[in-house]
């Protein structure tokens, strides 16, 4: 090979071509990150939009800011929003799609066209919500229960089905990417047991997107289909049974839950290693433990219907398999709290984040335990303490993930270092709003205030004012990483290729990489994290 | 992956024993076994499907990989079905 | 440049490693669509424990012979993908072109057949939500659902796999395939595979419920 020129040496891939053609038209598994990074943070604020008015309308026990119809509007489709279009891709599809292909030392993914493809299928997906959601909205519950959601509602049912239907081939034909990716382009010596654990918890990921989807998409056809032409699938009038649907329903919803978070979990990995500097407690555990949580989360569909009328014995079941799923989340605990002990931790942004991320999703984690327990569940079901378990899981866990994600790999996806004191403040803010916005919540739910309510008792204005003023903080937090993160374009590109000095193939390429990631194809000849030799070394 | 393969015979011999399968399931149907008919019934197909997977999809001489997906797929829908229906024969015990 | 190498895309180093990766991304596909059909076939499951006796009305209505036929061309189809794939890889494309072709014959005799079907099905008022008269059981509505909804996602299924066949059919013309290369008539054939296997369980499902005097 001969030696390129100076000026295609500085060539990245963001500079590689010019004109929106270049970007709708990429196939770049860089550029596609770039383009879902800036859709899913659109729908992050749609959704949180629909918060901000629901928790104006709870500072007070009278319905003074919306109706009881338009409430019933705004927390579906907050769910639908946060849930198919933010949390679900999130992870994935911004940060998996710029990192997996170099972290395997690849060129690209395995399926270039069809990655973009998948962007395509979700901004159809999302533009067609977007449009159920303007005209009309939708009232279900983010969960679309029938027959409520087949004969009753007037809302706008089948389009948000629809849109969530393609959306549902756009994270099928990621996973298939992924999965395929992770098999046949790994770089010589790199083996899965030296793969970094974000991998891992990308193709745990892959796994359950490709093996749950499906079902959740036939489940929203049927109930396209009875809505149309009403004949009975899942209503009783009709001679149907609602519980199948919630039986379908949950196959895809709980394992959705691990699509969520197990993204999240792969991020925290790299962040404690990194700014720790020490190898990850028990490697293999970790491994074995997203993949052990991607086949358990199979088994316990059941306890989000305990009081479904479902089956006593089915009940029983579903608890106790639900206890199980609590091994493999504790070790991936303890480890990474084993591996933060005597490291020494550098306090950056992105550990911080990290550190969110662990407490609050233990905390989400056992009060999931409370809920997995069927007679505590009966007192609790519906009520509060369930939004604040989840929003633990999914805002504490998830959302925390992957903004400490998004903080630790923005210097490698954009050569640009951000304001540092900014991005601690932000993330102080926002721990400290999470938690004033949630924790109440539990309290609530315990008290008995149930959900989806837009009115209620007085005795629980205090919380719910703490709530709200909680919540205030927390959207606060979420700007201001916005304004500092697109502020640090205007930067030069002075990052350079590790200012994090970390281990990873991610780090070995210039930054932002170049658009075919590595001039020679690394060989790898260690595990993931070999903090501590280096320090050896340096010492 | 690729090269290798069955000689056309083996093709010839999987289609006709398909072919025979299926009529047996059809006559089999004809012949009443009460509980067992459905039984009958989904082990021919099961069958037929295996001869399928391993010959005409060369699931045989396929990788390591190919034999976890195609049994991954499976168990998956093994667990849908047996935990779905556990609710159902389990309720008014 | 060999010829072989001018089919290898720039994210991979050799022809094998694509294939290898262009295989496995069909089969994790597949899982995906076994899923898909899965959750019809639970529903059926369901439905089936709770109202055998619907089942057993509404099959009645079934045309066994027809299903019958269709069975056996498809079977048949497997079969033509499976020599199709054979034949190119002794490089003998003309070979191929002829189970192609004989492939889309055989799907599209199925899909007529089906068509025939739904609309005897329709004619005799079998339609729910669309023209439904029959006064059977209680539940013998669900019955035709899911015939229809499963029947009607295979065929669907079906039309997909023939405009696959012939684009293959297209790519053979113009002499893209070779004994090295044939990785797209390979995945195109697992795909057509799996859709025979849905009809494998299908018919005996819904035509042979209860048949036996």
């Amino acid at each position: 090979m001969k030696t390129a020129p100076e000026d295609v040496l500085q060539k990245n891939y963001i500079t590689a071509e010019y004109g929106i053609r270049s970007w709708l038209l990429t196939r770049d598994h860089k550029r596609i990150a770039l383009l879902y990074l800036i859709s899913i943070t659109l729908f992050f604020f749609v959704g949180g939009f629909f918060a901000v008015l629901m928790r104006l309308e709870l500072m007070t026990p009278q319905g003074d800011v919306v109706s009881a119809e338009t409430y019933n509007r705004l927390f579906t489709m907050h769910g639908v929003a946060m849930i198919f279009f933010f949390l679900v891709p999130s992870i994935p599809a911004v940060l998996g799609n710029f990192l997996l292909p170099m972290m395997l030392g690849a060129r690209d993914l395995a399926f270039p066209r069809l990655n973009l493809l998948s962007w395509y299928l979700y901004m159809i997906g999302g533009c067609y919500t977007i449009y159920a959601m303007v005209t009309g909205g939708i009232d279900t519950g983010w969960t679309f229960y029938t027959p409520y959601s087949t004969g009753y509602s007037t809302t706008n049912v089948v389009p948000v089905v629809v849109g969530i239907f393609v959306l549902g081939f756009s994270s099928i034909l990621t996973g298939v990417n992924f999965i395929v990716t992770t098999h046949k382009m790994r770089a010589p010596g790199l083996t899965w047991f030296r793969l970094p654990l974000f991998v891992w918890a990308q193709y745990a990921t892959s796994v359950i997107i490709l093996l749950a989807t499906p079902v959740l998409a036939i489940t929203l056809a049927l109930l396209g289909v009875e809505r149309i032409f009403r004949v009975g699938i899942f209503d009783p009038a009709l001679g149907g049974d609602p519980i199948l649907f919630q039986h379908m329903f949950w196959f895809y919803s709980h394992p959705a839950v691990y699509i969520m978070v197990l993204p999240s979990m792969g991020v925290v990995s790299e962040l404690v290693t990194c700014f720790a500097r020490r190898r990850i407690f028990g490697y293999r555990f970790m491994a074995f433990a997203v993949m052990a949580i991607a086949v358990l989360g199979f088994l316990v569909w059941g306890h989000h219907m305990f009081v479904s009328g479902q089956s006593v014995y089915a009940g029983m079941a579903f608890s106790a398999l639900s206890f199980f799923v609590a091994i493999p989340s504790a070790i991936k605990v303890f480890n990474w709290t084993a591996t933060l002990h005597k490291g020494r931790i550098e306090f950056r942004t992105p550990v911080l984040y990290a550190f969110g991320f662990i407490g609050l999703f233990t905390i989400g984690g056992l009060t999931g335990l409370f809920l997995a327990t069927l007679a505590v569940d009966v007192h609790l079901t519906d009520t509060y303490f369930v939004v604040a378990h989840f929003h633990y899981i999914m805002v504490g866990g998830a959302v925390m993930g992957y903004l400490g994600g998004l903080h630790y790999w923005w210097p490698k996806m954009t050569g640009r270092l951000y304001h540092e004191g900014w991005a601690k403040f932000s993330a102080l803010i926002l721990f400290v709003g999470f938690n004033l916005t949630f924790f109440p919540q539990f309290v609530l739910g315990y008290l008995g205030m149930p959900r989806r309510y837009y009115i209620y008792p007085e005795e629980f204005q205090v919380l719910n004012v703490l709530s709200t003023a909680g919540a205030s903080i927390l959207g606060f937090g979420y700007i201001i990483p916005m304004v500092y993160l697109l502020w640090s374009l205007r930067k030069p590109r002075t990052a350079g290729p590790n200012p994090w000095n970390a281990k990873g193939l991610e780090w070995l390429t210039p930054s932002p990489p170049p658009t075919h990631n590595f001039d020679t194809t690394p060989v790898v000849t260690e595990g993931p994290y070999e903090y501590e030799e280096k320090s050896a070394d340096d010492g | 992956m690729t090269g290798g393969g069955f000689s056309r015979r083996i093709y010839y011999a999987v289609g006709i024993t398909l072919l025979v399968l299926f009529l047996l399931t059809v006559g089999v149907a004809y012949i009443d076994l009460g509980a067992l008919n459905i039984v009958v019934a989904m082990a021919i197909a099961t069958f037929k499907t295996i001869l399928v997977v391993l010959y005409f999809m060369h699931v045989r001489y396929s990788s390591r990989v190919t034999w976890v997906f195609v049994s991954a797929s499976f168990f998956w829908l093994v667990i849908l079905l047996v935990l779905t229906l556990s609710d159902y024969v389990t309720r008014g015990v | 440049m060999t010829d072989s190498h001018s089919h290898v895309a720039h994210q991979f180093d050799d022809l094998a490693q694509q294939q290898d990766a262009s295989n496995l991304g069909m089969w994790a596909f597949l899982a995906t669509e076994v899923l898909f059909f899965g959750g019809m076939f639970a529903a059926y499951a369901v439905y089936r424990t709770l109202y055998y006796d619907a089942f057993v009305a509404g099959s009645q209505h079934m045309d066994v012979l027809l299903g019958a036929i269709n069975t056996a061309v498809l079977l048949l189809s497997s079969l033509t993908v499976a020599l199709g794939v054979h034949e190119v890889k002794r490089g003998n494309n003309a070979g191929l072109t002829r189970y192609l072709l004989l492939t889309i014959t055989l799907g599209l005799t199925f899909l007529v057949i089906k068509g025939f079907e739904y609309s005897h099905k329709y004619a005799d008022g079998l339609i729910p939500g669309v023209h439904f008269t029959l006064d059977g059981p209680e539940h013998v509505g669900l019955y035709f659902i899911l015939y229809f909804v499963m029947t009607g996602f295979h065929a669907l299924h079906m039309i997909v796999g023939v405009g696959i066949m012939t684009a293959m059919v297209i790519m053979t013309r113009r002499g893209r395939f070779s004994p090295e290369y044939h990785n797209p008539i390979e995945v195109s054939g697992l795909y057509w595979h799996f859709v025979d296997i849905v009809w494998i369980f299908l018919y005996p499902l819904f035509y042979l419920i209860r048949v036996h005097p």
